[in-house]
C-alpha cells in the first residue's frame, strides 16, 4: 500500500538530470524501442540505399512551397496519429482486462502516461497538423495565390511543430512523460508532486510546437487578407477559406494564451514561482480557467476547418451551389466569438455560483445554434442535388449523422445540474470522441480522399477506401457508445482498474470497436499504399470530382508556380462559373514568374530548438544556453541572406503549361 | 457508378436495431445516474432525460432528413428535382435559425432555474417530491478531505471520522463540506448527487439527501490526482436514525477499523500518500482540525491562508515580509523546512508569527460560511430574490410608500 518512490534527484553539471535512471523500467517500451530502433534503421538504410536523401533535402525538407509543406503537414499528422491511436489501443486493452481483481497489464505509471500522451499526442499532433496541412495546401490554390504571404515563415512553423513531436517521442524513452492528463492541471502537475521530468516534456513540446502554430496563424491570416485573386472580395471566398480565416484568428488570438499558461507553469517549476501552487497565495483555479480559455477555442480551432472542407464536398458532390452561403459565413463567425465565452463550461463543478455557472451553460447552448444553422445548409445543399457517393461524400454523411448525436450530448453537458453527474465520465469522453471522431476524423479522411488526387495527380483506391469507411464507421460507434452507457453507469474516466463485474461487457465492446478502428486505420494505409502502386490507373485529370473551386483550375498535382496568370473571379464558385462560362486557358504570352528560393533555415532552427528543449527539460544548462543562443542568432544572421528568390522563365512556364496539354488550364486574366 | 449510391443508407438501419439493441441492454444495467437513491441525484438524472427528450425534437427530424436526402437525392435517382442553381430561401433560413433557436430558449429557461435550484451551495427545499422539510430537523454536517489517495469523512457533531467509509442516515439533509490536503479531487457519490471538487485550500460544498436505505452504493474521486487515484473508492452506507446512532457508537466503541483519535500528528501521518487504503474509524476527532486543513496550517509552525490574506489585506509587511515565507511553504518540497523551523524554534520566527496572529480578526482555521439558503417561495428565483412589482406604487408620490418599495436588507434571510 505504501507508495515505493524512485530517486530521480542526481544532477549533474555535464548532463543535467540525464542518468542511467532515465530508462524506463518497463519492458514494454524497451521492446517498442528495439522496434522503433529497428525500424528507424531499416528506414534510414533504405533511404540511404536509394540515394533519396539528397531529393529529401532540396525538395521537401528546405522547401518553402505551400504545397509541399501543407503534405509534409499530414504526413506528420498521419504518423502521430498512429502513435495516439497505439495509446489508445493500450488504453482500451488494459480497461478491459483489469477486472476482477485483476492489475491489467500497465502499472499506474505507465497507465497515466499513457492516456496523458494519447490526449496531448491528438490534438496538438496529429489533429493540428491535419487542420494545418488542408489550410496550407487548399487555402493559396482557392485564392488563386502562388504561395502564402511568407513562405520561409511557413517553413519554419513546420518544423517548429515537428520539434515538439520529436520532444513528445522522445520522452517514451527517455525519461517519462507526464503523468497528469492532457491538460495538467496544477497542483498535480506542478514540482512538489510532479517532480520528474515528465511535465517538462509536456511543458516544452507544446511551448515550441506552439510557436510554429502561432506563425502559422499570423502567415495564412496575411495570406487570406493579402493576397485573394483579383474579384475575390470576401463574400466571394470559398467557405472552406472563410473557416481558414477564422480558425486563424481564433489561433492568433486563443495560443498566446497557452504560452501564456504554459510559461507560468514552467517559472512555477525552474524558478519556485507560486502562480498555481498551494503556497504563498497560489491558485490552481486560474491555471484551469487560463487552460480553459485558450482549450475551448482549440476545440473551434479543429472543427471549423473541417466543416470548411464538408462545405466543399457537399456543394461540388451534390453538383450544387452550396446552400445559404451567407448564413454559413455568418454562421462560422458567431462560432468564433461565442468560442471565447464559454470555457468554463470545463468546470461547472468547481464551485462557481449558480448564476455564472447558467450563463456560461446558457452561451455553450447558444453555439449549437450556429452549429445547427450550419447543419440545416449541408442538409439543403443536398435537397436537389444529384449525389455522387465517392468517398469524401460517404464520409461527409456518415459526419453529419456523427456529428449531431455528439453535438446533443455536448449541449446536454452544457446544463450545469447535468454536468454535475456527468463530468469526468466516460459520458463526457464518448461525447467530445463523438465530435472529434465524428467530426475533425472523419473530415480528415473526407479530405484526404477529397484532395489526394489534386497532390498527387491520382485517385485513392475506391474499395480499400470503402473498407476503411465502414470500418471506422462501425468501428466508432462499438467503441463509444458503450461509453456513454457506462457514464451514465457513473463511471469515471482515467480509471485503471475496476472493481464491477457488471460493467466488463461494456469495456469488452469497446475494445472490439477499437480494434474494427485499427482495420479502419490499417486499411486506410493500405489503400494509400495500393493506390500508389496502382498511380497509373488511378490517374486523373486536373478536376477529377468536378470541382467548383480554383484548387480544381491547376492541373494534378499544380505547377510549381500554381497559376501562369492570376485567375479572375467573378462568383464565389469560381472555377464552376469558368467552365460554365468556357474559359479557354492562355496558350501564350507568359511572364517571368517571381518565386522564393528554398531554405534550410527552418529545419535548422527546428534542430536547435529540439535540443533547447531537451536541455531544458533535463536541466543541461550550459547546453540549454548555447542552442538559445545559436536560435536568435542563427535567425539574425538568416535576416542577412539577401539569396532569397528567383524567377521562373516565361519559356519554362510555357514549356510546363504546354506538357499539362489536355489538362484543364487556368484562366487568363 | 450507378449502383453504389444505394450503399449508404443501409447503414442506418442497421445502427437503429443497433440503438434499440442497446436501448434494451441499457434497461438490464445498472445506470445509477438515472435512477439514483438521493433527491438531488434524481432531479440531476431527470434532467439529463428531460433535456436530451427536448433535443431529440431537433435532433431526430435532421438525422432523418439527411439519410433520407441522401437516399432521395442519390445521382442515380435521375427522377429526383436536381436545382443545381438553388442556394437560397428566406423562409428556410429563418426556419433553420429559428427552430434551434426555439429549442435552445426552452433549454436556457431549464437551465436557468434547474441550475440555481440544483446549486450544491444551497441547502435542499425537500426531502423527496412528496416531503417539505422540516423546520426542526437539522441537516448531518459532514466534512470530507481529500487524501493521496483515500478519503477522510469527519462528523463534528457526532465527534469521529473515518477513513474511506461514508455512514449517512436516510432521509435526513446531509451537508458537505469538502476539501483537499494536496492536489484536485472531486467528490462524488453518484447515488446521491452530483459531484464537486475537492482543492486544496479552498472549501466547496454539497447538499444532498438520501432515500432509500443499502449498503451497497459507492463514492469516488472523479478527478484524476495521480498513481492512486483508481483506488480511491470508498463504499456509501444509507441507514435509518438508530441504525446511524448505533453506527456512531460503534466507531466511538472501537473495533477492528479503530484508528484511535485523529490529531494533528496523526493526520500529518495519514495523509501521506497510500494507495486502496482499508476503512479506518476514529472514535475522536480534533474539532479545529478540519479547519486547519481547509487554512492549509496543520503543520505547527505554519503561517494559515487567512493570515497571510489578512496581511495582505493590510498591504503586506513590506520588507519584513521576506521572513514569513517559510512559514507559508506547504508542499511537499518544502515540509522539511517547515518542521525542521518548529524543530529550533527560531525567536525571531516565532514573534513574527505571534505578530500576524494578533493581525487577524479571524480565528485560525476558521472557515467563512458561504452557503446559499434555499428560499421558501421560489418565486423569488425569477427576479433572483427582489420584491415582486406590484409593490411599485405609480400613483402614490409620498416618502413612506416609497420607502415601503425598496426592499429592505433583511428581507432575505
Amino acid at each position: 500500500m505504501a507508495i515505493e518512490a524512485v530517486d530521480h534527484s542526481h544532477w549533474s553539471p555535464l548532463l543535467g538530470r540525464l542518468w542511467w535512471d532515465a530508462i524506463p523500467p518497463d519492458p514494454i517500451v524497451w521492446a517498442t524501442f528495439a522496434g522503433v530502433m529497428l525500424g528507424g534503421i531499416a528506414l534510414v538504410a533504405a533511404l540511404t540505399y536509394f540515394k533519396v536523401w539528397g531529393y529529401l533535402w532540396k525538395e521537401w525538407f528546405t522547401s518553402v512551397d505551400h504545397k509541399k509543406i501543407g503534405i509534409m503537414y499530414m504526413v506528420l499528422g498521419l504518423v502521430m496519429f498512429i502513435r495516439g491511436f497505439a495509446d489508445a489501443i493500450m488504453m482500451r486493452l488494459q480497461q478491459a482486462l483489469a477486472f476482477g481483481g485483476s492489475e491489467g497489464y500497465l502499472n499506474a505509471h505507465h497507465f497515466d502516461q499513457v492516456f496523458t500522451a494519447h490526449g496531448v499526442i491528438m490534438i496538438f499532433f496529429a489533429a493540428m497538423p491535419f487542420v494545418t496541412g488542408f489550410m496550407n495546401y487548399v487555402v493559396p490554390l482557392q485564392i488563386g495565390a502562388r504561395d502564402v504571404s511568407f513562405p520561409f515563415l511557413n517553413n519554419f512553423s513546420f518544423w517548429m511543430t515537428t520539434s515538439g513531436a520529436v520532444l513528445i517521442m522522445a520522452s517514451l524513452f527517455i525519461g517519462e512523460f507526464g503523468q497528469t492528463g492532457w491538460l495538467a492541471y496544477p497542483p498535480l502537475s506542478g514540482i512538489a508532486y510532479s517532480p520528474y521530468v515528465g511535465v517538462d516534456y509536456w511543458i516544452w513540446s507544446l511551448q515550441i510546437a506552439g510557436v510554429g502554430t502561432l506563425l502559422s496563424g499570423v502567415n495564412l491570416i496575411c495570406t487570406i487578407v493579402k493576397m485573394r485573386a483579383p474579384g475575390m472580395n470576401m463574400m466571394k471566398m470559398p467557405i472552406f477559406t472563410w473557416t481558414a480565416l477564422c480558425t486563424n484568428i481564433l489561433i492568433v488570438a486563443a495560443f498566446p494564451v497557452l504560452t501564456a499558461v504554459l510559461t507560468m507553469l514552467s517559472m512555477d517549476r525552474y524558478l519556485g514561482f507560486n502562480f498555481f501552487t498551494n503556497d504563498l497565495g497560489g491558485s490552481a483555479m486560474m491555471y484551469v480557467n487560463l487552460i480553459w480559455i485558450w482549450g475551448h477555442p482549440e476545440v473551434y480551432i479543429l472543427i471549423l476547418p473541417i466543416f470548411g472542407v464538408f462545405s466543399e464536398i457537399t456543394a461540388t458532390f451534390c453538383g450544387k451551389r452550396l446552400f445559404g452561403y451567407t448564413s454559413m459565413v455568418y454562421a462560422t463567425m458567431v462560432i468564433t466569438i461565442l468560442s471565447y465565452i464559454v470555457w468554463l463550461h470545463h468546470f461547472f463543478t468547481m464551485g462557481s455560483g449558480a448564476s455564472v455557472n447558467s450563463f456560461f451553460g446558457i452561451t455553450t447552448m447558444v453555439i449549437s445554434i450556429p452549429t445547427g444553422a450550419k447543419l440545416f445548409n449541408w442538409l439543403f445543399t443536398m435537397y436537389r442535388g444529384r449525389i455522387r457517393f465517392e468517398l469524401p461524400m460517404m464520409w461527409t454523411v456518415a459526419f453529419m449523422v456523427t456529428f449531431t448525436i455528439g453535438g446533443m450530448t455536448g449541449v446536454l453537458l452544457a446544463v450545469p445540474p447535468a454536468d454535475f453527474v456527468l463530468h469526468n465520465s466516460l459520458f463526457l469522453i464518448a461525447h467530445f470522441h463523438n465530435v472529434i471522431i465524428g467530426g475533425v476524423v472523419f473530415g480528415v479522411f473526407a479530405g484526404i480522399n477529397f484532395w489526394w488526387p489534386k497532390a498527387f495527380g491520382f485517385k485513392l483506391h475506391e474499395g480499400l477506401g470503402k473498407i476503411s469507411f465502414w470500418c471506422w464507421v462501425v468501428g466508432f460507434y462499438l467503441a463509444f457508445m458503450p461509453l456513454y452507457v457506462l457514464g451514465l453507469m457513473g463511471v469515471t474516466r482515467r480509471m485503471r482498474v475496476f472493481d464491477d463485474p457488471s460493467l466488463h461487457i461494456w469495456f469488452i465492446i469497446a475494445a472490439i470497436g477499437a480494434a474494427v478502428i485499427a482495420a479502419g486505420i490499417g486499411a486506410f494505409v493500405l489503400q494509400v499504399a495500393f493506390s500508389i502502386w496502382k498511380r497509373k490507373e488511378l490517374a486523373c485529370d486536373g478536376d477529377p470530382w468536378g470541382g467548383r473551386t480554383l484548387e480544381w483550375s491547376t492541373t494534378s498535382p499544380p505547377p510549381h508556380y500554381n497559376f501562369a496568370f492570376t485567375p479572375v473571379v467573378h462568383d464565389i464558385d469560381a472555377w464552376e462559373d469558368m467552365k460554365r462560362c468556357d474559359v479557354a486557358a492562355p496558350k501564350s504570352g507568359f511572364l517571368d514568374i517571381h518565386m522564393p528560393r528554398n531554405t534550410g533555415t527552418g529545419i535548422i532552427l527546428g534542430g536547435i530548438a529540439t535540443v533547447f528543449g531537451f536541455a531544458m527539460i533535463w536541466q543541461i544548462w550550459w547546453l540549454a544556453a548555447i542552442t538559445f543562443v545559436g536560435m536568435v542568432g542563427y535567425s539574425i544572421a538568416h535576416t542577412f541572406n539577401y539569396n532569397r528568390d528567383y524567377y521562373i522563365p516565361a519559356d519554362e512556364v510555357a514549356e510546363t503549361e504546354a506538357a499539362a496539354h489536355g489538362q484543364p488550364l487556368p484562366a487568363g486574366a | 457508378m450507378p449502383r453504389r449510391p444505394v450503399a449508404p443508407p443501409r447503414a442506418p438501419v442497421t445502427r437503429i436495431a443497433a440503438a434499440l439493441a442497446l436501448t434494451g441492454a441499457l434497461s438490464a444495467c445498472n445506470t445509477v445516474v438515472l435512477k439514483p437513491a438521493g433527491d438531488v441525484a434524481q432531479q440531476q438524472g431527470d434532467l439529463v432525460v428531460i433535456s436530451t427528450l427536448l433535443m431529440l425534437l431537433i435532433i431526430v427530424p435532421v438525422i432523418a432528413l439527411t439519410l433520407f436526402f441522401a437516399f432521395k437525392y442519390r445521382a442515380s435517382n435521375k427522377e429526383a428535382n436536381y436545382q443545381p442553381d438553388w442556394d437560397h430561401s428566406t423562409q428556410l433560413e429563418l426556419v433553420i435559425w429559428a427552430a434551434p433557436l426555439l429549442i435552445i430558449i426552452c433549454l436556457g429557461a431549464l437551465t436557468w432555474v434547474s441550475t440555481h435550484l440544483l446549486d450544491p451551495y444551497r441547502t435542499i427545499g425537500r426531502i423527496d417530491p412528496e416531503t417539505p422539510i422540516s423546520a426542526q430537523v437539522e441537516p448531518l454536517e459532514v466534512d470530507v478531505v481529500a487524501l493521496d489517495w483515500k478519503w477522510l469523512f469527519i462528523y463534528p457533531e457526532q465527534g469521529v471520522a473515518t477513513v474511506n467509509e461514508l455512514v449517512v442516515p436516510t432521509n435526513r439533509p446531509l451537508h458537505f463540506r469538502i476539501t483537499a490536503s494536496s492536489v484536485m479531487n472531486s467528490f462524488y457519490v453518484p447515488a446521491m448527487a452530483g459531484q464537486i471538487y475537492a482543492m486544496p485550500g479552498m472549501e466547496t460544498r454539497l447538499n444532498a439527501v438520501m432515500n432509500r436505505t443499502g449498503d451497497d452504493f459507492v463514492g469516488f474521486s472523479a478527478n484524476y490526482s495521480g498513481a492512486g487515484f483508481s483506488g480511491m473508492r470508498f463504499p456509501v452506507r444509507s441507514v435509518d436514525d438508530a441504525g446511524f446512532a448505533s453506527w456512531v457508537a460503534d466507531v466511538k466503541d472501537g473495533g477492528e477499523k479503530a484508528a484511535g483519535t485523529l490529531d494533528a500528528p496523526t493526520y500529518l501521518d495519514l495523509e501521506k500518500p497510500s494507495e486502496n487504503v482499508p476503512a479506518m474509524h476514529f472514535a475522536n476527532v480534533d474539532a479545529k482540525l478540519y479547519g486547519r486543513i481547509v487554512d492549509m496550517c496543520v503543520e505547527p509552525g505554519k503561517m494559515c491562508m487567512s493570515e497571510m490574506m489578512a496581511i495582505d489585506a493590510r498591504g503586506g509587511l513590506g520588507k519584513a515580509g521576506i521572513h514569513n515565507v517559510e512559514m507559508l511553504t506547504y508542499d511537499k518540497h518544502g515540509r522539511e523546512a517547515a518542521l525542521d523551523a518548529t524543530r529550533n524554534p527560531d525567536a525571531a520566527l516565532t514573534r513574527e508569527l505571534a505578530w500576524v496572529r494578533a493581525l487577524c480578526e479571524q480565528e485560525a482555521g476558521a472557515v467563512i460560511d458561504n452557503t446559499v439558503e434555499a428560499p421558501e417561495d421560489k418565486n423569488s428565483l425569477t427576479g433572483f430574490g427582489l420584491s415582486a412589482p406590484q409593490s411599485l406604487s405609480l400613483a402614490g408620490q409620498n416618502d413612506s410608500q416609497s420607502t415601503l418599495a425598496r426592499p429592505s436588507k433583511t428581507s432575505r434571510n
